[in-house]
Protein backbone atom coordinates (compact mmCIF):
# COMPACT_ATOMS: atom_id res chain seq x y z
CA UNK A 1 0.00 0.00 0.00
CA UNK A 2 2.40 2.83 -1.26
CA UNK A 3 0.44 4.53 -3.35
CA UNK A 4 -1.36 7.80 -2.25
CA UNK A 5 -5.06 8.38 -3.17
CA UNK A 6 -5.46 11.35 -5.92
CA UNK A 7 -7.04 13.76 -4.36
CA UNK A 8 -9.27 15.55 -7.17
CA UNK A 9 -10.57 19.63 -7.21
CA UNK A 10 -14.01 17.62 -6.04
CA UNK A 11 -12.67 16.31 -2.55
CA UNK A 12 -11.20 19.60 -1.90
CA UNK A 13 -14.63 21.45 -2.03
CA UNK A 14 -15.96 18.72 -0.32
CA UNK A 15 -13.99 19.33 2.53
CA UNK A 16 -14.38 22.45 2.49
CA UNK A 17 -18.39 22.38 2.72
CA UNK A 18 -17.33 19.73 5.94
CA UNK A 19 -15.35 21.96 7.71
CA UNK A 20 -18.08 25.02 7.13
CA UNK A 21 -20.24 22.71 8.36
CA UNK A 22 -18.14 21.32 11.61
CA UNK A 23 -17.87 25.12 12.58
CA UNK A 24 -21.48 25.90 12.41
CA UNK A 25 -22.04 22.72 14.49
CA UNK A 26 -19.73 23.80 16.60
CA UNK A 27 -21.13 27.10 17.55
CA UNK A 28 -24.48 24.82 17.92
CA UNK A 29 -23.20 22.82 20.36
CA UNK A 30 -21.33 25.31 22.49
CA UNK A 31 -24.66 27.45 22.45
CA UNK A 32 -26.79 24.61 23.46
CA UNK A 33 -24.33 23.77 26.13
CA UNK A 34 -24.10 27.34 27.92
CA UNK A 35 -28.12 27.56 27.49
CA UNK A 36 -28.39 24.25 29.88
CA UNK A 37 -25.48 25.62 31.91
CA UNK A 38 -27.14 28.78 32.61
CA UNK A 39 -30.33 26.87 33.70
CA UNK A 40 -28.63 24.47 35.99
CA UNK A 41 -26.52 27.20 37.82
CA UNK A 42 -29.15 30.03 37.66
CA UNK A 43 -30.92 28.95 40.36
CA UNK A 44 -28.05 28.95 42.71
CA UNK A 45 -26.77 32.15 41.62
CA UNK A 46 -30.32 33.55 42.17
CA UNK A 47 -30.37 32.24 45.34
CA UNK A 48 -27.01 33.41 46.83
CA UNK A 49 -28.43 36.93 45.17
CA UNK A 50 -31.89 36.47 46.61
CA UNK A 51 -30.33 36.11 50.26
CA UNK A 52 -29.38 39.81 49.96
CA UNK A 53 -32.66 41.18 48.95
CA UNK A 54 -35.38 42.48 51.22
CA UNK A 55 -38.36 40.33 51.66
CA UNK A 56 -40.63 42.48 49.22
CA UNK A 57 -38.08 42.06 46.57
CA UNK A 58 -37.81 38.25 46.16
CA UNK A 59 -40.63 37.75 44.67
CA UNK A 60 -41.05 41.01 42.59
CA UNK A 61 -37.80 40.73 40.10
CA UNK A 62 -36.39 37.57 38.32
CA UNK A 63 -32.92 39.44 38.30
CA UNK A 64 -30.23 37.60 41.12
CA UNK A 65 -28.92 41.27 41.70
CA UNK A 66 -30.25 43.10 45.11
CA UNK A 67 -31.52 46.44 44.51
CA UNK A 68 -31.03 47.74 47.95
CA UNK A 69 -28.52 44.82 49.65
CA UNK A 70 -29.08 43.96 53.40
CA UNK A 71 -27.56 41.20 55.38
CA UNK A 72 -30.57 41.34 57.94
CA UNK A 73 -31.39 37.64 56.39
CA UNK A 74 -28.44 36.09 58.08
CA UNK A 75 -28.38 38.43 60.91
CA UNK A 76 -32.15 37.22 61.83
CA UNK A 77 -31.25 34.13 60.28
CA UNK A 78 -28.35 33.14 62.21
CA UNK A 79 -30.45 33.72 65.64
CA UNK A 80 -32.67 31.34 64.93
CA UNK A 81 -35.99 30.85 66.47
CA UNK A 82 -34.12 28.42 69.15
CA UNK A 83 -32.39 28.98 72.30
CA UNK A 84 -29.09 28.27 69.69
CA UNK A 85 -27.54 30.36 67.06
CA UNK A 86 -26.43 28.66 63.53
CA UNK A 87 -23.43 28.02 65.05
CA UNK A 88 -24.16 25.70 66.80
CA UNK A 89 -25.98 23.22 63.93
CA UNK A 90 -22.98 23.46 62.64
CA UNK A 91 -20.82 22.36 65.04
CA UNK A 92 -23.46 19.14 65.01
CA UNK A 93 -23.36 18.65 61.48
CA UNK A 94 -19.27 18.79 62.02
CA UNK A 95 -19.48 16.58 65.16
CA UNK A 96 -21.25 13.75 62.82
CA UNK A 97 -19.37 14.06 59.72
CA UNK A 98 -15.94 14.17 60.91
CA UNK A 99 -15.79 10.97 63.04
CA UNK A 100 -18.24 9.15 60.52
CA UNK A 101 -15.53 9.98 57.54
CA UNK A 102 -12.47 8.92 59.70
CA UNK A 103 -14.23 5.44 60.65
CA UNK A 104 -15.40 5.27 56.88
CA UNK A 105 -12.09 5.94 55.57
CA UNK A 106 -10.38 2.90 58.18
CA UNK A 107 -12.63 0.69 58.29
CA UNK A 108 -13.30 0.32 53.98
CA UNK A 109 -9.28 0.39 53.87
CA UNK A 110 -8.72 -2.49 55.95
CA UNK A 111 -11.87 -4.51 54.43
CA UNK A 112 -11.02 -3.45 50.89
CA UNK A 113 -7.10 -4.24 51.32
CA UNK A 114 -8.72 -7.66 53.04
CA UNK A 115 -10.77 -8.19 49.56
CA UNK A 116 -8.26 -7.35 46.99
CA UNK A 117 -5.65 -9.26 48.57
CA UNK A 118 -6.20 -12.10 50.42
CA UNK A 119 -7.85 -15.61 50.09
CA UNK A 120 -9.85 -17.01 52.69
CA UNK A 121 -12.67 -19.38 53.41
CA UNK A 122 -16.24 -17.78 52.44
CA UNK A 123 -14.66 -14.98 50.47
CA UNK A 124 -16.82 -15.16 47.25
CA UNK A 125 -19.85 -15.13 49.32
CA UNK A 126 -18.77 -12.67 51.51
CA UNK A 127 -17.86 -10.22 48.45
CA UNK A 128 -21.06 -10.97 46.79
CA UNK A 129 -22.86 -9.58 49.92
CA UNK A 130 -21.05 -6.25 48.97
CA UNK A 131 -22.27 -6.05 45.88
CA UNK A 132 -25.66 -6.92 47.34
CA UNK A 133 -25.85 -4.22 50.16
CA UNK A 134 -24.96 -1.95 46.76
CA UNK A 135 -28.46 -2.38 45.54
CA UNK A 136 -30.25 -3.24 48.70
CA UNK A 137 -32.29 -0.44 49.29
CA UNK A 138 -32.22 1.23 52.93
CA UNK A 139 -36.14 1.81 53.44
CA UNK A 140 -36.08 -2.23 53.86
CA UNK A 141 -33.97 -2.21 56.84
CA UNK A 142 -34.38 0.99 58.39
CA UNK A 143 -36.97 0.02 60.82
CA UNK A 144 -35.61 -2.69 62.35
CA UNK A 145 -32.26 -0.48 62.93
CA UNK A 146 -34.42 1.94 64.32
CA UNK A 147 -35.66 -0.67 67.03
CA UNK A 148 -32.21 -1.75 67.47
CA UNK A 149 -30.42 1.74 68.53
CA UNK A 150 -33.87 2.10 70.82
CA UNK A 151 -33.38 -0.86 72.60
CA UNK A 152 -29.23 -0.06 73.07
CA UNK A 153 -30.47 3.58 74.26
CA UNK A 154 -28.64 4.85 71.82
CA UNK A 155 -31.75 7.81 70.27
CA UNK A 156 -31.01 10.84 70.41
CA UNK A 157 -26.93 10.61 70.21
CA UNK A 158 -24.77 10.29 67.03
CA UNK A 159 -23.79 7.11 67.56
CA UNK A 160 -26.31 5.45 65.26
CA UNK A 161 -25.08 7.75 62.26
CA UNK A 162 -21.49 6.79 63.25
CA UNK A 163 -21.01 2.62 63.79
CA UNK A 164 -22.76 1.67 60.82
CA UNK A 165 -20.16 3.55 58.61
CA UNK A 166 -17.35 2.87 60.75
CA UNK A 167 -17.91 -0.33 60.24
CA UNK A 168 -17.79 -0.65 56.56
CA UNK A 169 -21.28 -0.45 55.95
CA UNK A 170 -20.84 2.19 52.91
CA UNK A 171 -20.60 -1.11 50.84
CA UNK A 172 -20.20 1.34 47.61
CA UNK A 173 -17.14 2.76 49.31
CA UNK A 174 -15.74 -0.81 50.08
CA UNK A 175 -16.33 -1.51 46.30
CA UNK A 176 -14.78 1.75 45.29
CA UNK A 177 -11.98 1.25 46.94
CA UNK A 178 -11.31 -2.62 45.70
CA UNK A 179 -11.39 -1.15 42.21
CA UNK A 180 -8.07 1.04 43.09
CA UNK A 181 -6.06 -1.75 44.88
CA UNK A 182 -7.13 -4.34 42.00
CA UNK A 183 -5.59 -1.38 39.17
CA UNK A 184 -2.22 -1.03 41.69
CA UNK A 185 0.64 -3.58 40.95
CA UNK A 186 1.59 -5.78 43.81
CA UNK A 187 5.56 -5.58 43.64
CA UNK A 188 6.41 -2.79 45.94
CA UNK A 189 4.10 -4.80 48.75
CA UNK A 190 5.94 -8.08 48.15
CA UNK A 191 9.23 -6.25 48.37
CA UNK A 192 8.12 -5.41 51.48
CA UNK A 193 7.04 -8.88 52.71
CA UNK A 194 10.79 -9.77 51.67
CA UNK A 195 12.14 -7.59 54.22
CA UNK A 196 10.34 -8.56 57.08
CA UNK A 197 7.37 -6.21 56.92
CA UNK A 198 3.35 -7.85 58.45
CA UNK A 199 0.64 -7.43 56.38
CA UNK A 200 -0.81 -4.63 58.63
CA UNK A 201 2.79 -2.97 58.29
CA UNK A 202 2.62 -3.42 54.40
CA UNK A 203 -0.85 -1.99 54.33
CA UNK A 204 -0.24 1.47 56.30
CA UNK A 205 3.51 1.92 54.78
CA UNK A 206 2.93 0.80 51.13
CA UNK A 207 -0.71 0.75 50.37
CA UNK A 208 -2.53 3.49 51.89
CA UNK A 209 0.25 6.18 50.59
CA UNK A 210 -0.54 4.59 47.07
CA UNK A 211 -4.26 4.70 48.22
CA UNK A 212 -4.42 8.61 49.34
CA UNK A 213 -6.17 9.65 46.26
CA UNK A 214 -8.51 7.22 46.09
CA UNK A 215 -9.26 7.73 49.84
CA UNK A 216 -9.73 11.23 49.35
CA UNK A 217 -12.28 10.71 47.43
CA UNK A 218 -13.82 7.97 49.55
CA UNK A 219 -13.67 11.16 52.57
CA UNK A 220 -14.98 13.83 50.16
CA UNK A 221 -17.91 11.38 48.92
CA UNK A 222 -19.46 10.97 52.75
CA UNK A 223 -18.52 14.37 53.37
CA UNK A 224 -21.44 15.34 50.98
CA UNK A 225 -23.54 12.60 51.82
CA UNK A 226 -23.73 12.85 55.22
CA UNK A 227 -24.47 17.04 54.84
CA UNK A 228 -26.85 15.96 53.09
CA UNK A 229 -28.46 13.35 54.80
CA UNK A 230 -31.52 14.10 55.93
CA UNK A 231 -33.63 11.07 56.91
CA UNK A 232 -31.18 9.85 59.10
CA UNK A 233 -31.17 12.81 61.62
CA UNK A 234 -34.91 12.58 61.61
CA UNK A 235 -35.18 9.47 62.78
CA UNK A 236 -32.66 9.03 65.71
CA UNK A 237 -32.09 13.03 66.54
CA UNK A 238 -35.17 14.05 68.51
CA UNK A 239 -33.69 17.55 70.85
CA UNK A 240 -32.71 20.58 68.89
CA UNK A 241 -29.49 20.42 70.53
CA UNK A 242 -28.25 17.71 68.79
CA UNK A 243 -29.60 19.31 65.35
CA UNK A 244 -27.27 19.19 62.08
CA UNK A 245 -28.35 22.03 59.52
CA UNK A 246 -30.32 19.55 57.66
CA UNK A 247 -32.86 19.36 60.33
CA UNK A 248 -32.17 23.00 61.27
CA UNK A 249 -33.24 24.35 58.36
CA UNK A 250 -36.50 22.18 58.29
CA UNK A 251 -36.95 23.73 61.69
CA UNK A 252 -36.59 27.42 60.59
CA UNK A 253 -39.02 26.94 57.68
CA UNK A 254 -41.66 25.14 59.90
CA UNK A 255 -41.25 28.08 62.74
CA UNK A 256 -40.25 31.26 61.09
CA UNK A 257 -43.15 33.52 60.19
CA UNK A 258 -44.20 33.00 56.85
CA UNK A 259 -42.72 35.92 55.52
CA UNK A 260 -39.40 35.95 56.65
CA UNK A 261 -38.05 34.42 53.45
CA UNK A 262 -34.74 35.82 53.16
CA UNK A 263 -33.76 34.41 56.48
CA UNK A 264 -34.77 31.10 54.91
CA UNK A 265 -32.80 31.83 51.98
CA UNK A 266 -29.68 33.23 53.61
CA UNK A 267 -29.30 29.99 55.65
CA UNK A 268 -29.83 28.04 53.24
CA UNK A 269 -27.00 29.69 51.34
CA UNK A 270 -24.74 29.09 54.68
CA UNK A 271 -26.26 25.20 54.80
CA UNK A 272 -24.70 24.66 51.26
CA UNK A 273 -20.98 26.99 51.24
CA UNK A 274 -18.96 23.96 53.11
CA UNK A 275 -20.01 21.13 50.01
CA UNK A 276 -19.57 23.93 47.57
CA UNK A 277 -16.06 25.05 48.88
CA UNK A 278 -15.26 21.43 49.85
CA UNK A 279 -16.63 20.49 46.05
CA UNK A 280 -14.20 23.14 44.20
CA UNK A 281 -10.91 22.94 46.13
CA UNK A 282 -11.23 19.17 45.31
CA UNK A 283 -13.05 18.85 42.15
CA UNK A 284 -10.91 16.58 40.64
CA UNK A 285 -10.81 13.73 43.12
CA UNK A 286 -14.83 13.44 42.57
CA UNK A 287 -14.14 13.59 38.54
CA UNK A 288 -12.23 10.75 39.71
CA UNK A 289 -13.54 8.84 42.01
CA UNK A 290 -16.74 8.89 39.63
CA UNK A 291 -15.38 7.59 36.83
CA UNK A 292 -13.90 4.73 38.52
CA UNK A 293 -16.36 3.30 40.72
CA UNK A 294 -19.80 4.94 39.49
CA UNK A 295 -21.63 6.19 41.88
CA UNK A 296 -25.10 7.30 43.15
CA UNK A 297 -26.51 11.37 43.83
CA UNK B 1 1.14 -14.06 50.29
CA UNK B 2 2.37 -17.24 51.00
CA UNK B 3 3.11 -17.90 54.64
CA UNK B 4 0.08 -16.41 56.28
CA UNK B 5 -2.55 -17.98 57.96
CA UNK B 6 -5.56 -18.37 55.69
CA UNK B 7 -7.60 -17.19 57.76
CA UNK B 8 -5.89 -13.44 57.79
CA UNK B 9 -7.40 -12.05 55.45
CA UNK B 10 -11.18 -12.59 57.57
CA UNK B 11 -9.96 -10.36 59.95
CA UNK B 12 -9.19 -7.38 57.66
CA UNK B 13 -12.95 -7.84 56.47
CA UNK B 14 -13.97 -8.52 60.08
CA UNK B 15 -15.55 -4.97 60.70
CA UNK B 16 -17.73 -5.22 57.72
CA UNK B 17 -18.58 -8.91 58.33
CA UNK B 18 -19.97 -7.62 61.93
CA UNK B 19 -21.42 -4.65 60.78
CA UNK B 20 -23.01 -6.96 58.43
CA UNK B 21 -24.53 -8.82 59.90
CA UNK B 22 -25.88 -6.38 62.93
CA UNK B 23 -26.66 -3.32 60.55
CA UNK B 24 -28.11 -5.08 57.39
CA UNK B 25 -28.63 -8.44 57.75
CA UNK B 26 -30.50 -8.81 61.13
CA UNK B 27 -32.83 -6.10 60.06
CA UNK B 28 -33.68 -7.16 56.98
CA UNK B 29 -34.77 -10.55 58.55
CA UNK B 30 -35.94 -8.47 61.23
CA UNK B 31 -38.37 -5.94 58.95
CA UNK B 32 -39.43 -9.34 57.17
CA UNK B 33 -40.65 -10.58 60.27
CA UNK B 34 -42.25 -7.64 61.35
CA UNK B 35 -44.44 -7.17 58.40
CA UNK B 36 -46.45 -10.04 59.55
CA UNK B 37 -47.26 -8.25 63.00
CA UNK B 38 -48.83 -6.01 64.58
CA UNK B 39 -45.98 -3.59 66.70
CA UNK B 40 -47.05 -0.49 68.10
CA UNK B 41 -43.74 -0.14 70.09
CA UNK B 42 -45.81 0.35 73.50
CA UNK B 43 -46.23 -3.99 73.69
CA UNK B 44 -44.43 -6.99 72.25
CA UNK B 45 -45.26 -7.75 68.61
CA UNK B 46 -48.13 -9.58 67.79
CA UNK B 47 -48.22 -11.96 65.20
CA UNK B 48 -51.14 -11.19 62.77
CA UNK B 49 -49.95 -13.31 59.78
CA UNK B 50 -50.73 -12.09 56.71
CA UNK B 51 -53.17 -9.10 57.78
CA UNK B 52 -51.42 -6.07 57.13
CA UNK B 53 -50.75 -7.49 53.38
CA UNK B 54 -54.33 -8.22 52.85
CA UNK B 55 -55.09 -4.27 54.16
CA UNK B 56 -52.72 -2.93 51.86
CA UNK B 57 -54.15 -4.53 48.98
CA UNK B 58 -57.71 -4.59 49.51
CA UNK B 59 -58.63 -1.97 51.68
CA UNK B 60 -56.25 1.03 52.11
CA UNK B 61 -56.68 3.41 49.31
CA UNK B 62 -54.08 5.95 50.97
CA UNK B 63 -51.30 2.90 49.70
CA UNK B 64 -53.04 2.53 46.09
CA UNK B 65 -52.42 5.55 45.50
CA UNK B 66 -48.99 5.90 46.99
CA UNK B 67 -47.81 3.17 44.90
CA UNK B 68 -49.62 5.04 41.77
CA UNK B 69 -47.85 7.85 42.44
CA UNK B 70 -44.17 6.20 43.11
CA UNK B 71 -44.40 4.43 39.69
CA UNK B 72 -45.59 7.56 37.97
CA UNK B 73 -42.34 9.28 39.30
CA UNK B 74 -40.04 6.46 38.58
CA UNK B 75 -40.63 5.69 35.41
CA UNK B 76 -41.29 9.74 34.33
CA UNK B 77 -37.65 10.88 36.16
CA UNK B 78 -35.45 7.48 35.60
CA UNK B 79 -36.06 7.81 31.89
CA UNK B 80 -35.98 11.45 31.55
CA UNK B 81 -33.11 12.28 33.52
CA UNK B 82 -30.69 9.97 32.04
CA UNK B 83 -31.81 10.77 28.22
CA UNK B 84 -31.02 14.17 29.11
CA UNK B 85 -27.62 12.78 31.06
CA UNK B 86 -26.42 10.94 27.85
CA UNK B 87 -27.51 13.88 25.52
CA UNK B 88 -25.36 16.55 26.99
CA UNK B 89 -22.27 13.93 27.53
CA UNK B 90 -22.25 13.38 23.81
CA UNK B 91 -22.18 16.78 23.04
CA UNK B 92 -19.52 16.95 25.62
CA UNK B 93 -17.54 14.38 23.71
CA UNK B 94 -16.99 16.35 20.74
CA UNK B 95 -13.40 17.77 21.40
CA UNK B 96 -14.65 21.06 23.40
CA UNK B 97 -12.78 23.64 24.34
CA UNK B 98 -13.91 24.79 28.30
CA UNK B 99 -15.36 21.41 28.66
CA UNK B 100 -13.74 21.09 32.36
CA UNK B 101 -16.20 24.39 33.31
CA UNK B 102 -19.26 22.69 31.44
CA UNK B 103 -18.45 19.50 33.74
CA UNK B 104 -18.48 21.79 36.86
CA UNK B 105 -21.45 23.20 36.09
CA UNK B 106 -23.40 20.60 34.85
CA UNK B 107 -21.93 18.59 38.15
CA UNK B 108 -22.89 20.73 41.00
CA UNK B 109 -26.01 20.62 41.05
CA UNK B 110 -25.50 16.74 41.71
CA UNK B 111 -23.43 17.71 44.70
CA UNK B 112 -25.96 19.50 46.04
CA UNK B 113 -29.25 18.51 44.87
CA UNK B 114 -29.86 16.02 47.92
CA UNK B 115 -29.87 18.72 50.21
CA UNK B 116 -32.57 20.21 52.15
CA UNK B 117 -31.29 23.90 51.30
CA UNK B 118 -31.89 22.91 47.49
CA UNK B 119 -35.55 21.44 48.46
CA UNK B 120 -36.24 24.97 49.82
CA UNK B 121 -35.02 26.87 46.91
CA UNK B 122 -37.14 24.97 44.63
CA UNK B 123 -39.94 25.86 46.82
CA UNK B 124 -39.30 29.54 46.42
CA UNK B 125 -38.21 29.51 42.38
CA UNK B 126 -41.47 27.57 41.88
CA UNK B 127 -43.95 28.87 44.17
CA UNK B 128 -46.56 31.29 42.36
CA UNK B 129 -44.62 34.18 42.04
CA UNK B 130 -41.52 32.16 41.88
CA UNK B 131 -38.42 32.83 39.87
CA UNK B 132 -39.66 30.83 37.29
CA UNK B 133 -43.34 32.17 36.71
CA UNK B 134 -41.77 35.67 36.94
CA UNK B 135 -39.28 34.62 33.76
CA UNK B 136 -42.06 32.80 32.02
CA UNK B 137 -44.39 35.86 31.93
CA UNK B 138 -41.27 38.09 31.52
CA UNK B 139 -41.40 36.31 27.56
CA UNK B 140 -45.14 36.42 27.63
CA UNK B 141 -46.33 33.20 28.93
CA UNK B 142 -48.69 32.31 31.46
CA UNK B 143 -47.01 31.17 34.86
CA UNK B 144 -47.84 27.73 35.88
CA UNK B 145 -49.52 26.64 39.15
CA UNK B 146 -46.25 24.06 39.82
CA UNK B 147 -47.49 22.71 43.50
CA UNK B 148 -51.00 23.64 44.11
CA UNK B 149 -52.03 21.63 41.20
CA UNK B 150 -52.31 17.80 41.48
CA UNK B 151 -51.66 17.28 38.31
CA UNK B 152 -48.44 19.52 37.69
CA UNK B 153 -46.88 18.79 41.67
CA UNK B 154 -45.04 15.27 40.88
CA UNK B 155 -43.35 16.78 37.96
CA UNK B 156 -41.97 19.96 39.40
CA UNK B 157 -40.26 16.87 42.14
CA UNK B 158 -39.19 14.80 39.11
CA UNK B 159 -37.41 17.98 37.49
CA UNK B 160 -35.60 18.38 40.89
CA UNK B 161 -34.16 15.07 39.93
CA UNK B 162 -33.22 15.67 37.02
CA UNK B 163 -31.90 18.58 37.64
CA UNK B 164 -29.23 16.65 39.37
CA UNK B 165 -28.37 14.73 36.29
CA UNK B 166 -24.60 15.21 36.51
CA UNK B 167 -23.64 12.07 38.32
CA UNK B 168 -25.23 10.08 35.53
CA UNK B 169 -23.36 12.48 32.89
CA UNK B 170 -20.24 12.26 34.19
CA UNK B 171 -20.52 8.28 34.14
CA UNK B 172 -21.33 8.29 30.50
CA UNK B 173 -18.98 11.21 29.35
CA UNK B 174 -15.81 8.51 31.03
CA UNK B 175 -17.53 6.01 28.82
CA UNK B 176 -17.94 7.84 26.19
CA UNK B 177 -14.25 9.06 26.18
CA UNK B 178 -12.86 5.14 26.35
CA UNK B 179 -14.46 4.17 22.91
CA UNK B 180 -12.00 3.47 20.37
CA UNK B 181 -11.64 6.00 17.68
CA UNK B 182 -10.47 4.19 15.17
CA UNK B 183 -13.82 2.38 14.90
CA UNK B 184 -15.30 5.59 13.79
CA UNK B 185 -12.82 6.00 11.46
CA UNK B 186 -13.55 2.81 10.11
CA UNK B 187 -17.28 3.14 9.79
CA UNK B 188 -17.04 6.99 8.20
CA UNK B 189 -14.88 5.54 5.59
CA UNK B 190 -17.67 2.57 4.95
CA UNK B 191 -19.70 5.66 4.74
CA UNK B 192 -21.90 5.76 7.54
CA UNK B 193 -23.21 9.12 8.54
CA UNK B 194 -23.30 10.57 12.06
CA UNK B 195 -26.59 9.17 13.41
CA UNK B 196 -25.26 6.14 12.46
CA UNK B 197 -21.97 6.38 14.15
CA UNK B 198 -23.61 6.65 17.18
CA UNK B 199 -26.51 4.34 16.68
CA UNK B 200 -24.18 1.14 16.08
CA UNK B 201 -20.90 2.00 17.48
CA UNK B 202 -21.31 4.48 20.55
CA UNK B 203 -24.67 3.24 21.97
CA UNK B 204 -23.95 -0.84 21.93
CA UNK B 205 -20.38 0.24 23.43
CA UNK B 206 -22.04 2.21 26.55
CA UNK B 207 -24.41 -0.27 26.85
CA UNK B 208 -22.93 -1.48 30.11
CA UNK B 209 -22.75 1.90 31.76
CA UNK B 210 -26.64 2.71 30.76
CA UNK B 211 -27.15 -0.74 32.15
CA UNK B 212 -25.29 0.84 35.94
CA UNK B 213 -26.91 4.30 35.29
CA UNK B 214 -30.53 2.83 34.72
CA UNK B 215 -30.31 0.31 37.86
CA UNK B 216 -29.03 3.16 40.14
CA UNK B 217 -31.20 5.67 39.43
CA UNK B 218 -34.18 3.23 39.87
CA UNK B 219 -33.53 2.29 42.82
CA UNK B 220 -32.67 5.82 44.23
CA UNK B 221 -36.16 6.96 42.78
CA UNK B 222 -38.07 4.34 44.08
CA UNK B 223 -36.48 5.63 47.89
CA UNK B 224 -36.87 9.42 47.53
CA UNK B 225 -37.66 11.00 50.16
CA UNK B 226 -36.14 14.55 51.21
CA UNK B 227 -38.07 16.34 47.69
CA UNK B 228 -41.56 15.43 48.55
CA UNK B 229 -41.34 15.65 52.28
CA UNK B 230 -39.48 19.24 52.14
CA UNK B 231 -41.45 20.88 49.16
CA UNK B 232 -44.83 19.42 48.86
CA UNK B 233 -44.96 17.36 52.28
CA UNK B 234 -46.98 14.66 49.68
CA UNK B 235 -49.76 16.90 49.18
CA UNK B 236 -52.06 18.24 46.97
CA UNK B 237 -54.25 15.54 46.98
CA UNK B 238 -51.19 13.19 47.95
CA UNK B 239 -50.35 13.54 44.38
CA UNK B 240 -46.48 13.42 45.00
CA UNK B 241 -46.94 11.33 48.76
CA UNK B 242 -44.37 8.33 47.33
CA UNK B 243 -43.79 5.10 49.39
CA UNK B 244 -41.04 6.29 51.42
CA UNK B 245 -43.51 9.10 52.89
CA UNK B 246 -46.12 6.71 53.71
CA UNK B 247 -43.76 4.30 55.35
CA UNK B 248 -42.02 6.89 57.08
CA UNK B 249 -45.13 8.12 58.77
CA UNK B 250 -46.37 5.07 59.19
CA UNK B 251 -43.54 4.17 61.45
CA UNK B 252 -42.33 7.60 62.88
CA UNK B 253 -45.31 9.06 62.87
CA UNK B 254 -48.57 6.65 64.04
CA UNK B 255 -45.54 3.97 65.41
CA UNK B 256 -47.71 1.23 62.93
CA UNK B 257 -44.46 -0.67 62.71
CA UNK B 258 -45.63 -3.66 61.57
CA UNK B 259 -47.60 -1.92 58.64
CA UNK B 260 -44.93 0.25 57.98
CA UNK B 261 -42.46 -2.99 57.73
CA UNK B 262 -45.09 -4.40 55.13
CA UNK B 263 -45.11 -1.35 52.93
CA UNK B 264 -41.67 -1.47 52.84
CA UNK B 265 -41.35 -5.10 51.84
CA UNK B 266 -43.70 -4.34 49.04
CA UNK B 267 -41.23 -2.01 47.82
CA UNK B 268 -38.31 -4.04 48.12
CA UNK B 269 -39.83 -6.68 46.34
CA UNK B 270 -40.92 -4.31 43.47
CA UNK B 271 -36.95 -2.82 43.20
CA UNK B 272 -35.89 -6.37 43.27
CA UNK B 273 -38.34 -7.58 40.73
CA UNK B 274 -37.40 -4.46 38.25
CA UNK B 275 -33.92 -5.13 39.02
CA UNK B 276 -33.62 -9.08 37.89
CA UNK B 277 -35.71 -7.96 34.88
CA UNK B 278 -33.34 -5.56 34.08
CA UNK B 279 -30.67 -8.16 34.64
CA UNK B 280 -32.43 -10.63 32.72
CA UNK B 281 -32.81 -8.71 30.00
CA UNK B 282 -29.45 -7.21 30.38
CA UNK B 283 -27.91 -10.71 28.24
CA UNK B 284 -30.28 -9.42 25.05
CA UNK B 285 -28.71 -6.06 25.05
CA UNK B 286 -25.60 -4.94 26.79
CA UNK B 287 -22.69 -5.18 25.55
CA UNK B 288 -19.57 -6.78 26.74
CA UNK B 289 -15.94 -6.18 25.58
CA UNK B 290 -14.52 -9.45 24.65
CA UNK B 291 -17.93 -11.30 24.01
CA UNK B 292 -18.24 -12.92 20.98
CA UNK B 293 -21.28 -11.68 20.22
CA UNK B 294 -20.98 -8.66 17.85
Amino acid sequence: MTAMPQISADTLANMEKQRRRTRISSAFRYSLLIIVGLIMVYPLIWMFGASFKTNAEIFSSPSFWPKEPTVQGYIDGWKTSTPYTFAKFFMNSMMIIIPKMIGTAISCTLVAYGFARFDFPFKKIIFSTVIATLLLPNVVTRIPQYLLFRDIGWLDSFLPLWVPSALAGDAFFVFMLIQFLRAIPRDMEEAARVDGANTLQTLIYIVVPMLTPALISVCLFQFMWTMNDFLGPLIYLSSVENYPISLALKLSIDTTEAFAWNQILAMSCLALAPSLIVFFMAQKYFIEGISTGGVKG
Amino acid sequence: MGGDSKYLGLWYVAPYVIGLLLFTAFPFIASFYLSFTDYDLLSKPEWTGLDNYQKLFTRDRTFDKSLKVTLVYVFMTVPLKLAFALFIAVILNYRLRAIGLFRTAFYVPSILGGSIAIAVLWRYIFADTGLVNMMLEGIGLEGVNWFGDPENALFTISLLRCWQFGSAMVIFLAALQSVDKSLYEAASIDGANKWQLFRYITLPLITPVIFFNLIMQTVQAFQEFNGPYIITEGGPLKSTYLLPLYIYDKAFKSFDMGYASAIAWVLFVIIMVLTLIAFWSSKKWVYYAGDKRS
